[in-house]
């Protein structure tokens, strides 16, 4: 049974990547609102903001990413919710093959989808001015934390598109992570928030994953920070994973 | 005497209060068809739920293959296929691509050529290399029956095979199951038509308020009511007769 669960998942994954390369407009409506974000705080906003020594699209690009994924995600709640409303999820479990494999092709569709969507979006960043005198290692440490944030979201994802009633509620849930950014330094330096709500913004995981993308951009030491920020991805991680096999097994069962 | 391919025995399920199956038993013969008879919400689904492993039942016994679903659940699923109420089929990837996909996953040799062959069994050839969205029904369905048979399942589900078709599709849809059970496969159907029922089963059991109520071959069943009387009635064309006779029974929906 659970020999199967490798080429069982690359089965179903060549089918949801197929999904992705016949919708492509699913991943363009991804980036789009990132980009718009960037142009529109980077050419309106972004004068009045005070970011320090890097310009200010560089100083925006980190956050920006992170709102990309949280954008795309979603559609991994909606091809699950949809894969389970049109009852080839059933075909699915009642054949016999590995039943975990059904699930992270989804997972890993979304990390390859989420992927594309960012490296999207830094090309425009890239046309923009941004800047990075990042070397190999940490373009590679940035891709790292990208593929971990992505997969801890995804599985957050993972939790609407089972229980879902509709595919409106299979992609809400992501409005609130895409907000999360708006507070944190994602945007401003937090130093220019109030109390309460600076205290807010430097204890949520956004700030900690966006200065450690910034600091390996800027080829800067990265501190302790690095660690606050892979804490917070592992732990979202294993802990939406937990509860989203919780599901699926009471799913299928 | 071999075995029964299936065995179901005091089988119970419940959602919340509402007692959906109140204790079922029937066992079905190896290469026969039995239909499952009821109405809306008789139960039908769960039971066929319960069998494909899909859904724990409460209470109860019921065995697939001599496997028994509760604890040998992928054995059991190496023995059947189901086909759900709604054509489980990918509507973005092509006939063709369907049945490709499900061939890998149940890890047979030449998946290519198991779905050129069944494109060309199911009339569907022509629209082989076409995206599932543009199907009609009847050829959603046909794929969706299609996609059943990869890898040759000794017992076959077939929830409401023939809800929502047109008397055409409804035909195809028989003949294929007809030749299934030709082949030596078992067929459970649940259906809410007496005809269909009728047509194709060697045994029917009728299942109303989550119990099996009688459980009989046709024959069996209509001597539960009194003998027939004999009456002369003139024999009116049926409405399906004068529909057949305008479109051509053996014209096939392929292009719709």
């Amino acid at each position: 049974m659970s020999n199967h669960f490798v080429s069982d998942s690359s089965v179903l994954l060549g089918r949801s990547l197929r999904h992705i390369t016949r919708s492509l407009d699913t991943i363009i409506t991804t980036t789009i609102t990132p980009i718009v974000m960037l142009l529109l705080f980077t050419y309106v906003l972004g004068g009045a903001i005070n970011s320090g020594s890097e310009s200010y699209v560089t100083y925006l690009l980190p956050g920006i990413l992170l709102i990309t994924i949280a954008s795309g995600i979603a559609y991994t709640a909606f091809r699950l919710f949809l894969d389970l409303k049109g009852g080839i999820f059933e075909r699915f479990q009642s054949m016999p093959i590995a039943r975990s494999a059904v699930l992270w092709a989804h997972v890993l569709t979304s990390v390859i989808a989420n992927l594309i969507s960012v490296a999207v979006v830094v090309l425009v960043a890239f046309a923009m001015g941004f800047r990075t005198s990042a070397g190999l290692l940490a373009w590679l440490a940035v891709l790292g934390i990208v593929v971990l944030f992505t997969l801890a979201l995804t599985w957050i994802a993972v939790i609407p598109g089972l229980t879902a009633k509709s595919a409106d509620g299979a992609s809400a849930f992501s409005y609130p992570l895409i907000f999360l950014p708006f507070v944190s330094s994602a945007f401003v330096p937090t130093g220019t928030m109030p109390g309460p709500v600076r205290a807010f913004a430097e204890h949520q995981p956004v700030t900690s994953i966006v200065n450690t993308i910034r600091d390996l951009f800027a080829e800067r030491p990265v501190g302790s920070g690095i660690w606050t920020a892979l804490a917070w991805c592992v732990g979202i991680l294993v802990v939406a994973y937990v509860f989203a096999n919780v599901i699926y097994r009471r799913k299928i069962s | 005497m071999t075995a029964p391919a299936i065995r179901v025995r005091g089988l119970r399920k419940s959602y919340g209060k509402l007692e959906v199956l109140r204790g079922v038993d029937f066992e079905v013969a190896r290469g026969s068809i039995f239909a499952l008879l009821g109405s809306n919400g008789a139960g039908k689904t769960t039971v066929v739920r319960i069998l494909s492993t899909l859904l724990k039942a409460d209470a109860g016994e019921a065995e697939v293959n001599g496997f028994a679903v509760a604890g040998q659940g992928a054995d059991v699923r190496e023995s059947i296929s189901l086909t759900g109420q709604f054509a489980a089929v990918d509507e973005i990837l092509t006939g063709r691509e369907n049945l490709v996909l499900v061939a890998r996953l149940r890890h047979l040799k030449n998946p290519g050529g198991i779905a050129d062959g069944l494109l060309e069994r199911f009339a569907l050839t022509g629209a082989g290399a076409r995206k599932v969205s543009t199907y009609s029904g009847g050829m959603r369905r046909r794929l969706d029956i299609a996609m059943s048979l990869i890898g040759d399942p000794q017992v076959i589900f077939l929830d409401e095979p023939t809800t929502g078709l047109d008397p055409q599709a409804r035909n195809d849809v028989w003949k294929a199951v007809e030749e299934l059970a030709e082949q030596g496969a078992t067929v459970l159907l649940t259906t809410q038509y007496l005809d269909e029922a009728e047509h194709l089963a060697d045994r029917i059991a009728i299942l109303h308020e989550g119990r099996v109520l009688v459980n009989g071959t046709l024959a069996e069943l209509k001597q539960l009511l009194p003998p027939a009387k004999v009456e002369y009635v003139e024999k009116q064309p049926t409405l399906e007769d004068v529909f057949f006779s305008l479109v051509g029974a053996g014209s096939r929906g392929e292009g719709r």
